[in-house]
């Protein structure tokens, strides 16, 4: 019953939206439905399920679907402010594509089914290239077409690589056809290998091109340059960690079917490479939007290569999923705010940002000190973590790599990020009466809260639901 | 029936050279038509005893994929008043000739892939890859949003074609994957394409540069 209300219920309040006359009120829907849905998910218990198994909450799904949930709590609350400051754009058609956004990313944590993941994946994706178009100018219309081309492209794939798996298990000659997770876990062994690795393959690309892992990055830095801060936020740590999810279910199959070193190699093969892309292009990237969507570039590759090298890793890459998620809502709604303040997102027009706009300003230099992985806050934990599995491992060009890339990162971000908050006020910030108030703040501080929380002491709760679900990870091969 | 149900794959093969080789925007979309209209009718061919329930899936895929959204393309390319497609990044001639090596290379991987005894003598594998390899050329070597949105739909045709081996076994799957996907991808693209034309005045993606490292 929690399950179907969770999916269902965001849907029931954009419809409700949808005939809101008062642009006032959607937002508060949009904040009410989230918390609601927050609610839900923490009472949500692994094993819960409902159609037949079709929906099921295990160990790997209940983690997203909670920071999906907490991550859309924070950014609707903020959205509540932020839209009073937009009023001059309609937020009907935002307010209910954020909602189908919360239900479809919703699907894709609970779905087993390998057709239903790419359903709710398709939909996620539609919603939100329409919220990237939100400023409806001819920049955000040219972000919100690569999306839909690039998109459209990995999603066509990531079917064709479904169908794959699916011809793998039909010629594996089981007898059952299902493509319930669960069944291709119990015939692992019997899928027919060429293609389960084809459609692997294929559903890497698809979905990697949904989570932003280079080179099928190229959409990101136009959307989140583009979109609302927001939606940035949403996007950088629901939509690509739900596709991390997809391909984590994807992975479990391949362990099962003794693929699972195929896949290792697989993931650090894009890991590595999309570090190095985010490492060269941070490096003089005078947008500081566009500077961030090379950090989500960056966290993706960090995600999969703690799965490619295993062992304890597994346990960083998925503390890593919640670190990253919670630290790019502080850095994405923060330079929201420092766009809104300045009316411009470039290092050469924006400075001063600590004196200009206090907490945001200062918000966006400790999230860029959490997301480089310094301590004390969460990130570096989970950085740490991986960089000792790799060790531990035996990987060692592979944590040498890691830690050059970190460096290099540390410097390139760190010197667009110190231009704009040090220094004295740009002219630009005297053109708008953008002000830090409680409400375009206070998200990010509880956002940066529980960084520092997970850099210092992770709850007991959290910790262990990320072992359980590191277990799952955990194959033979 | 398994002839014709081969020459039918043949017949969708020509039309990716068809579509990649015309330099008239019109011509482009009309092949992508009559490719989708090949492939529709292919399982009827394909499958050893057809079902109302397959019968209906070509009837559907048949009239969205060579009359519904070829049709609302040559609109939008009549409200543009644009007939070729001038200068793609990738010249007519070299396209095709690396479409010629993507189908021989098609086939080739195709031929690594084991298949189930009911599906050997047949090219699905082979067309279904040679065929979404011209639809990303199309996608990736245009200038023009029509032209990409075509090169979209021809990708969907070559998945379309692979999904027949599976329709016996899995049939709602595949219908309402490929359906659904084609519907709702070509649906937003209308949307998007008419922003830009009103945005820039034309439907040139080369207007779409701004953003860049």
């Amino acid at each position: 019953m929690v399950l179907l209300g969770l999916i269902l219920m965001p849907l029931v309040a954009a419809l409700v939206a949808a005939v809101t006359p008062s642009a006032r009120v959607r937002p508060l829907i949009v904040a009410g439905t989230a918390l609601l849905h927050l609610a839900g998910a923490l009472t949500v218990r692994s094993g819960d399920s409902m159609f037949g198994g079709w929906f099921l909450a295990d160990a790997l799904g209940r983690l997203i679907l909670l920071v999906v949930s907490v991550l859309f709590t924070l950014c609707a609350l903020y959205g509540v402010g932020y839209l009073r400051v937009r009023k001059e754009r309609s937020n009907l058609v935002f307010c209910v594509c954020l909602l189908t956004f919360l239900s479809m990313t919703t699907a894709i944590t609970l779905a087993q089914h390998l057709a239903v993941v790419w359903v709710a994946v398709e939909g996620a994706t539609l919603s939100t290239a329409v919220l990237i178009y939100f400023n409806h100018n001819a920049r955000s219309l040219e972000a919100a077409w690569k999306y839909l081309m690039i998109g459209s492209v990995g999603i066509a794939l990531a079917l064709l690589g479904s169908l794959f798996v699916a011809y793998a298990a039909l010629h594996g000659a089981s007898g059952d056809e299902s493509l319930l997770f669960s069944a291709l876990l119990e015939h692992g062994t019997a899928l027919s290998r060429p293609w389960l690795r084809a459609g692997f393959v294929l559903l890497v690309v698809g979905y990697g091109t949904k989570m932003g892992l280079a080179p099928m990055h190229t959409w990101k830095p136009d959307a989140y340059g583009e979109a609302p801060g927001i939606i940035g936020a949403l996007l950088a740590g629901g939509m690509t960690n739900c596709a991390f999810l997809a391909l984590l279910r994807v992975y479990r199959v391949m362990q099962a079917a003794g693929e699972g070193a195929f896949a290792r190699e697989l993931f650090l093969g894009f890991g590595l490479l999309s570090m190095a892309v985010a490492a060269a292009f941070m490096a003089g990237q005078r947008d500081f939007k566009r500077m961030l969507a090379y950090s989500s570039v960056e966290h993706m590759g960090i995600l999969v290569i703690g799965i490619g090298v295993g062992g304890i890793a597994i346990v960083g890459a998925l503390l890593h999923v919640i670190n990253n998620a919670l630290t790019k809502v502080v850095l994405f709604l923060s330079a929201g705010n420092i766009h809104r303040a300045y009316g411009s997102k470039s290092i050469d027009k924006v400075s001063g940002a600590l004196r200009r706009v206090p907490v945001s300003g200062a918000l966006f230099l400790a999230g860029f000190l959490a997301i480089t992985g310094s301590p004390p806050f969460g990130p570096f934990i989970s950085e740490f973590t991986i960089l000792s599995g790799a060790m531990s491992g035996r990987h060692f060009v592979v944590a040498a790599l890691f830690l050059i890339f970190l460096v290099v990162i540390f410097i390139g971000m760190g010197a667009t990020v110190l231009a704009v908050v040090q220094g004295p006020v740009s002219p630009a910030g005297d053109t708008t009466d953008f002000r830090d108030t409680f409400w375009r703040v206070a998200p990010m501080l509880a956002a940066l809260t529980m960084v520092l929380v997970m850099g210092i002491w992770i709850p007991d709760g959290v910790y262990g639901m990320v072992l359980a679900a590191a277990k799952m990870l955990e194959g033979a091969s | 029936m398994r002839e014709i149900a081969s020459s039918i794959l043949i017949l969708a093969v020509t039309m990716n050279f068809l579509a990649l080789g015309s330099s008239n925007l019109k011509a482009c979309i009309r092949a992508a038509a009559l490719q989708g209209f090949f492939v529709s009718v292919f399982p009827l061919f394909f499958s050893p005893e057809p079902t109302a329930r397959l019968v209906g899936l070509v009837i559907v895929a048949g009239v969205v994929k060579a009359f519904v959204i070829p049709g609302m393309l040559i609109r939008a390319l009549r409200e543009v008043h644009i007939q070729h497609e001038m200068e793609p990044y990738l010249g007519l001639v070299p396209s095709v000739l690396l479409l010629a090596v993507g189908t021989g290379a098609a086939a080739l991987f195709a031929g690594r892939l084991p298949l189930m005894s009911s599906h050997r003598d047949l090219l699905v594998v082979p067309v279904a890859l040679a065929t979404l390899f011209a639809g990303f050329l199309l996608l990736t070597t245009r200038r023009k949003a029509i032209s990409q949105v075509t090169g979209y739909l021809i990708l969907e045709n070559g998945i379309f074609v692979f999904a027949q081996l599976l329709h016996e076994a899995m049939p709602t799957l595949v219908e309402v994957g490929v359906l659904l996907d084609l519907l709702v991808g070509i649906f937003v693209m209308g949307i998007v394409m008419n922003h830009i034309q009103r945005e820039f005045g034309s439907l040139d993606t080369d207007r779409l540069s701004e953003l860049r490292d």
